[in-house]
């Protein structure tokens, strides 16, 4: 009877036409999601405390599958080219595989840093991993959507599923306090984010990328006032994403109360989702409009630079150095999106891909140095850690001389590529204030360095290292360190296939055929 | 009298919005406690579904209407996790305003 009802309502109702969903093309974000849901189920059966941590395996399994998924994906790419599916909502192109790699590889190294997190802190349980792989998920919607809704879902599934993980430390008061105040923030951000795409979506009359492009390509407007603020306010929403000056304020609390590992996600993970919706947007869609956002885009750059720089230096906390070097790099970043060349994105991607070894693997060291409570971050708390243990000091003398951009190193390259970037846009003191930066953000980590190799650089002649327990490194946080070594020293010896993957990982804009 | 000559068109909406956004923006910036602060970012967030409808009226596309509801799921979403996190503060400190949260500064 029901269905009777059902086809007489129908009668007079024309279908409603529904687009083809191509499951392919969305493979990476559903075995993210299918990974984080197995996950959570498993996990609720399963005891929560084992001694091998299985949790972590299989996060790390899942984002090993997302790669996987990506690679028929990027084969088809190759040869036919970038296309769009679900009624062009999802665009399939190099640059969102390239980034959907990235994100995935932030996922698996911040997954076995949490493992021995999680032990040590008394907390374990499925749920940071579920979390990590639905924000990684969102991450992986902003890099591939063809469509402003469609990349606000994406923000808003990363962001949401990051702030519950900035609380994961439920006893610890900073990690609530980090949590709420990235909340409050993040969802501020978001709203203005939301208002731009309002406003543009009434100036163009669509929120589809690609139509938005066409629509700017063929017509002038006569009042561009409307489109102008929507590039203002969907900036503000990506600044903050991507903590630029001067949306950055969040950022050195944040990073400096969310425990270690989850900090890791967050300034790999969460930030290249960021850069990706900002170079979809921006340079792939608002390109002909670049005169207009590229002086903005100038000034944020500069100012990141400039102050991520000098405020690492003055700090104390090693988070919070982390976190306004991070700053530095969002500005090193935002010269290649400033560039709105196709060397500008390549550069973009390039240090996204470099950096996220390097800063996953300086809050792997810093997560493990942070012992029992997370709380030993003081400089302090790093002297004479040479004389205690060799190696870890190493490791981390590599991913901070790296941030630096040594030579030898990925993060040279990366600022090499980006600063060239810019002088290929004929962005000079652009470049400039990049390479003084650079220089002034080397001495914040040579200090770091310094106090690990020195010890006492105060003068005290007493063993600093006296009295404190050796530290214990879990075999998982070993192997992500180990990888991320290895790909920091590696990349910067051999940096020539990334390179060209990062070249052939423009993105696209494409209409769907059907 | 002169309210009622004005035929109120598309703009008088945009406005409002306008202004509903940047009482939510001011009001999370000045008001200091927690729930307060969430109840503006929703006003922001609704601000915008206004002037999402507006323009689908004006553009006489029905996408922009769909859009609210997209928006209005994030909007519950966002409800969920930000009273939890809310709530796990207060717990543990009732009364707290955000100017009690400044542990971490520097």
């Amino acid at each position: 009877m029901t269905l009777g009802l059902l086809a007489q309502a129908g009668d007079g109702v024309a279908p409603i036409d529904t687009p083809g969903v191509a499951w392919s093309a969305l493979s990476p974000i559903l075995v993210l999601i299918g990974g984080a849901i197995v996950l959570l189920v498993v996990g609720a059966l399963a005891p929560r405390r084992s001694r091998i941590g299985w949790h972590a395996m299989l996060t790390v399994a899942v984002a090993g599958g997302t790669i996987a998924a990506v690679v028929p994906l990027w084969d088809r790419v190759h040869d036919d080219g970038p296309y769009s599916a679900v009624a062009s909502a999802v665009g399939v192109d190099g640059f969102s595989l390239f980034v959907t790699v990235v994100i995935a590889v932030a996922v698996a190294i911040a997954a076995l840093l949490t493992d021995g997190y999680l032990r040590r802190e008394g907390l374990e349980g499925p749920e940071p991993y579920v979390l990590m792989l639905l924000s990684a998920a969102g991450a992986v919607m902003m890099a591939s959507a063809n469509d402003l809704i469609v990349m606000f879902l994406g923000l808003e599934i990363m962001s949401i599923a990051v702030y519950v993980l900035a609380g994961l430390h439920l006893r610890r008061r900073r990690s609530g306090e980090a949590a709420v105040k990235y909340f409050v923030l993040g969802s501020f951000s978001s709203a203005f984010f939301l208002y731009g795409v309002a406003l543009v979506y009434g100036a163009t009359g669509s929120t589809n990328l690609v139509r938005i492009a066409r629509f700017l390509a063929a017509n002038t407007l006569a009042d561009q006032g409307l489109l102008i603020a929507g590039f203002a306010l969907l900036l503000v929403g990506f600044g903050f994403k991507v903590a630029a000056v001067p949306f950055h304020s969040w950022t050195p609390d944040v990073y400096q109360g969310s425990p270690s590992p989850i900090v890791a996600f967050m300034a790999s993970g969460v930030k290249a989702g960021g850069f990706a919706g900002l170079l979809r947007v921006f340079v792939a869609t608002f390109g002909t409009y670049r005169l207009d956002w590229q002086p903005v885009v100038y000034g944020i750059a500069v100012l990141s630079l400039v102050v991520g720089a000098v405020l690492a230096v003055v700090q104390t906390d090693v988070k919070r150095m982390l976190a306004y070097s991070s700053i530095n790099h969002a500005g090193f970043i935002l010269i290649g999106v400033q560039a709105a060349t196709d060397e500008g994105v390549t550069a973009a991607l390039f240090y996204l891909a470099a950096y996220t070894f390097m800063v996953a693997g300086a809050f792997g060291v810093v997560t493990v140095v942070g012992r029992r409570g997370d709380g030993h971050h003081h400089l302090d708390d790093y002297q004479g850690l040479a004389r205690r243990q060799p190696l870890l000091a190493l490791v981390f003398a590599i991913f901070l001389l790296a941030q630096a951009g040594v030579p030898l190193t990925s993060g040279f390259l990366a600022k090499f590529y980006v600063v060239e970037a810019a002088i290929e846009a004929r962005s000079f003191w652009l470049a400039l204030v990049a390479m003084v930066s650079a220089v002034v953000s080397a001495f914040l980590y040579l200090r770091i360095v310094l106090v690990m190799y020195a010890g006492a650089g105060d003068g005290a002649d007493t063993d600093p290292a006296a009295g404190r327990p050796r530290l214990a490194v879990p075999a998982a946080a070993a192997i992500a360190l180990v990888v991320a070594v290895a790909a920091t020293i590696g990349i910067g010896l051999v940096p020539d296939p990334l390179t060209r993957t990062a070249r052939d990982a423009t993105p696209e804009l494409v209409a769907a055929s059907d | 009298m002169i309210l009622a000559a004005t035929p109120i068109s598309a703009s008088w909406y945009l406005g409002l919005s306008a202004l509903l956004f940047t009482v939510g923006a001011v009001g999370l910036l000045v008001r200091r406690n927690p729930l307060v602060m969430f109840m503006c970012v929703e006003l922001m967030l609704n601000a915008v579904n206004l002037t999402f409808v507006t323009f689908a009226r004006e553009l006489d596309d029905v996408g922009g209407q769909v859009v609210v509801f997209f928006v209005l799921v994030v909007a519950a979403a966002e409800v969920v996790i930000g009273l939890g996190i809310i709530v796990g503060i207060l717990r543990r400190r009732p009364g707290a305003t955000a100017d009690d949260l400044s542990l971490l500064k520097g």
